[in-house]
């Protein structure tokens, strides 16, 4: 079964080759991070202020002369925690109130379904700039911010799989042997549902990175001079440094196009992988 | 249909108090409040300001009161038609919002627009040369569509088409204090609306394309088009006459469904390209603690989005015989 799994996913060559490519990125924001750089990303050069790239500093500095390519190692560090933990929070909550709404029905479900239209009815990046500006921007705040509201696509999802499986002959002989209502809910109809769950997720990882950017782009992410690949492109904004200093923002950007990119063609790969039916085409 | 149009509208009412419930509790629970706001900007460039003072301003902008009074005033007002006013400007938040978000729809009727003119074209060619070069491009192109960040693709456009090449402004709305004439300011206007439109539309593009190109695969699997096939008619024939109208039929719902992200794309956009539209006042409401304006434009963000969901469902409606609505 497992070993399926794993040769259907190899099979998906960008999604390996995605995989490798992400390795790489994470070794290198997590335990390699001090050792390819000189250890602290806001160090800064006097001699270097928005200098181009050079043997001392490899992808340049920025205007306020910090090494670039520490803060793109840093940045990663950050802005990959946040896609992550951001996602574990808007999972656990989706599939709490999906798997509630499913399985108990009734005026609970219309009452969790309801308040789902609700956050969905928020144009996301609105919302999450009101919570974000008011409770202030930082690391911590902007994971909790993607979290709270991020969760209603899992919700719906689990519900609707929980629905059909419901009603299935395997949950009614769980039932029909006395099984208690939250084991059968927990041990017997949600191990069905997550793999739909894993590659949402997977997905989920790649959009609160781009939220994130978004965010920090706009000044109201993670705030400096911590860096992420968002706020550091934020620095970039007035038109003579697009014209004229394009390191400034051409690494960072790079960054989150191909990590959105990767952990993409992984959910692509994982959904091939673990159920052949749900394909796009 | 009218009782059928009718009913979602009473049913979009809860939603819609839910939603300023929510944000309305959003912004009590943050500590602060909009005459601290105010008192930080103002000790940013060096007032001072005195404990009786913060009283009085309190009292004065009426937040004095407690939360849920001051909520059921705002509901009360709002269900006669009022929007309430700014609270440090004393401007209808009406008058504000309507200043701004012709300009925001603008652009997103236009990356819209943009999206569907190019991204479905896109998609039936991709499906009709299914795992050719062409296919394996297009489909590298909608991936790398969905994920390149707005703000990164605005900055790539402008540096190509603006700085380097020259052919388009770097932002703004209109070149300001010249006499056009009517066409020459729509000329000259479109200029300025091209880039960012385009590049909002970016991800809708991909994201069109490609359930474009699934939906015609989907559809070249029923029977019915085999017996076409069976019948002689042309692969070209089969296509423009059977296969299209119907796989065009889902294509209208992803389109509904982009409306909320589109939104919030464009306050980026906008950001991005300085243009006159909702992001600015949002941002600065924020900052603020307008909590007025915050309300307003969240309401009339939200009523956007559930009112282009419904015409969503009536299009279908339209489109797909088989579905009705009593």
């Amino acid at each position: 079964m497992n070993r399926k799994i794993l040769q259907r996913f190899l099979r998906h060559r960008l999604a390996v080759a995605s995989v490798l490519f992400l390795v790489l990125v994470l070794l290198l924001a997590f335990p390699l991070a001090p050792l390819v750089t000189s250890g602290d990303p806001n160090r800064i050069d006097f001699k270097a202020i928005g200098k181009p790239p050079s043997i001392d500093h490899p992808l340049g500095t920025d205007m306020t002369g910090r090494d670039l390519w520490s803060r793109l190692v840093y940045g990663g560090r950050v802005s990959m925690s946040v896609g992550v933990v951001a996602v574990t929070i808007y999972v656990t909550l989706g599939v709490f109130l999906g798997s509630v709404a499913g399985y108990y029905g009734g005026r609970v479900d219309g009452l969790i379904m309801r308040f789902t239209e609700v956050v969905m009815s928020f144009p996301t990046l609105l919302i999450l700039i009101t919570i974000v500006s008011i409770v202030g921007p930082g690391l911590f705040n902007s994971m909790i911010a993607i979290g709270l509201i991020g969760w209603t696509g899992i919700a719906r999802l689990v519900r609707g799989q929980i629905l059909s499986l419901r009603e299935m002959d395997f949950v009614t002989a769980a039932r029909a042997v006395g099984t208690p209502q939250r084991r059968v809910l927990v041990q017997h109809v949600l191990p069905n549902v997550i793999a739909p769950i894993i590659v949402a997720a997977t997905f989920g990882i790649a959009g609160a990175i781009l939220t994130e950017a978004g965010l920090s782009f706009l000044g109201l992410g993670i705030k400096p001079p911590t860096p992420s690949w968002g706020n550091m492109i934020n620095e970039a904004q007035q038109l003579n440094i697009i014209e004229t200093k394009a390191w400034l923002w051409l690494g960072p950007g790079l960054m989150i196009t191909l990590s959105v990119l990767a952990i993409n063609f992984i959910g692509d790969g994982l959904r091939d992988a673990l159920d052949p039916r749900m394909t796009l085409d | 249909m009218n009782r059928y149009i009718l009913r979602r509208l009473l049913q979009a009412l809860p939603v819609l108090l839910g939603i300023t419930i929510v944000t309305f509790t959003f912004i009590e629970l943050a500590p602060g409040d909009a005459v601290m706001a105010m008192i930080l900007a103002d000790m940013q460039t060096g007032g001072r300001v005195t404990e009786i003072d913060v009283e009085a301003m309190r009292k004065q902008m009426g937040l004095d009161q407690p939360a849920p009074v001051r909520y059921f005033r705002w509901l009360g007002e709002l269900l006669q038609g009022n929007m309430g006013e700014r609270i440090r400007s004393k401007l209808p938040v009406a008058t504000e919002i309507g200043r701004r978000l012709p300009a925001t729809l603008e652009l997103m009727a236009l990356a819209l627009v943009i999206a569907i003119v190019v991204g479905i074209p896109l998609g039936i060619v991709s499906a009709v040369k299914q795992y050719s070069w062409l296919d394996y491009l297009l489909t590298a192109g909608t991936f790398i569509g969905v994920a390149i960040p707005s703000f990164f693709a605005a900055i790539i456009a402008i540096y190509i088409f603006s700085l380097k090449l020259g052919w388009f402004p770097t932002s703004g709305y209109s070149t300001p204090g010249q006499n056009f004439g009517f066409w020459g300011y729509l000329f000259n206007h479109a200029q300025y609306l091209i880039m960012p439109a385009t590049v909002l539309g970016l991800e809708s593009i991909a994201g069109i394309s490609r359930y474009m190109r699934a939906s015609i695969l989907e559809v070249l699997r029923l029977e019915y088009v085999t017996t076409a096939r069976a019948k002689g008619l042309s692969r070209r024939l089969i296509l423009a006459r059977h296969v299209l109208s119907n796989a065009m039929l889902p294509i209208i719902t992803i389109i509904g469904l982009r409306l909320p992200s589109l939104l919030g794309g464009a306050l980026i956009i906008e950001t991005m390209f300085n243009w006159p539209g909702m992001s600015i006042l949002y941002i600065d409401g924020v900052n603020t603690r307008d909590y007025p304006l915050i309300m307003g434009m969240t309401l009339v963000s939200a009523i956007t989005i559930v009112i282009s969901n419904l015409i969503t469902d009536i299009a279908y409606s339209f489109a797909d015989p088989r579905i009705r609505y009593e």
